[in-house]
């Protein structure tokens, strides 16, 4: 019954995303402190998350987040609203549109500086 | 915090279980918009690489951004380390790892917190950091 059907990917999509998300949590506080230590350390820390390797990996992060947040709905959905569970099958596949149709424009913004195109979010000044 | 062991009989209704299962509900609707404003304001209107020292200057003058912060940390690190600790339960069948484990991430929420918390709290930008925010 539930053995390969929609419910136990979205279930395991949804552990695998809530573990990776924690751990960028974790190191995302470690980052963050460095404010502490200053303008030159904590902009040397930031550095890093600009480098294509980085950049790569945050698609994977926002990728995850998306997924998490709308399949972290469907499952509010499916214990709060009765008629959510014949719907089950629907759900599950709106979310995953949703993810995606969300993923993609924010993935253009991350990556666009990697190809040198100027995406108009990276304008100096203030 | 309660930790498993695998006997006596089952819980009943009411009691931490209960308790965290309503919490991580509640704290997901409100990191939905938290966590994905956040997103958006950090890479996509404003590209990462200009997320600097400078920039955070500028965002914690004003008081509300540290609180949004703030509420970011605290519910993020709670549910996240809560989630963590049922895929703890599930997959780790010995209870003496178990109740290390749980604690070693009970000691570990706690100690993100308090530098998250003393991070945002203390934050106070040194002299002539305002300006150009784009690095390179």
């Amino acid at each position: 019954m539930y053995r390969g059907q929609t419910g136990m990917w979205a279930w395991m999509l949804h552990r695998i995303t809530g573990i990776g998300v924690l751990l960028f949590l974790i190191v995302h506080i470690v980052d963050i402190s460095l404010l502490g230590f200053g303008p030159t350390v904590y902009n040397e820390g930031i550095a890093l998350f600009g480098t294509t390797v980085v950049r790569v990996v945050s698609l994977a992060l926002i990728g995850a987040l998306l997924y998490h947040a709308f399949n972290g709905i469907r499952i509010m959905l499916v214990d709060f609203v009765p008629m959510a569970v014949r719907y089950q099958r629907i759900l599950f596949w709106t979310v995953m549109i949703l993810t995606i149709v969300c993923f993609l424009p924010m993935a253009y913004f991350v990556i666009a500086p990697i190809f040198g195109v100027n995406a108009g979010n990276t304008a100096s000044g203030v | 915090m309660r930790i498993s062991t695998g006997y006596g009989s089952r819980p009943v209704s009411g009691g931490f279980e209960t308790f965290t299962w309503y919490f991580m509900r509640i704290s997901a609707i409100g990191l939905v918009f938290l966590a994905i404003i956040h997103l958006i304001l950090n890479h996509v209107t404003t590209d990462v690489a200009c997320t600097s020292y400078q920039l955070v200057a500028i965002r914690y003058a004003n008081p509300y951004w540290r609180v949004y912060d703030w509420l970011l940390l605290t519910l993020a690190l709670l549910h996240g380390m809560n989630g963590l600790r049922v895929v703890i339960d599930d997959y780790v069948q010995s209870t003496a790892w178990r109740i290390r484990l749980v604690s070693l991430l009970a000691f570990l929420t706690l100690a993100l917190f308090m530098v998250g918390t003393v991070t945002l709290i203390t934050f106070q930008p040194v002299a002539g950091s305002l300006g150009p925010h784009c690095l390179k």
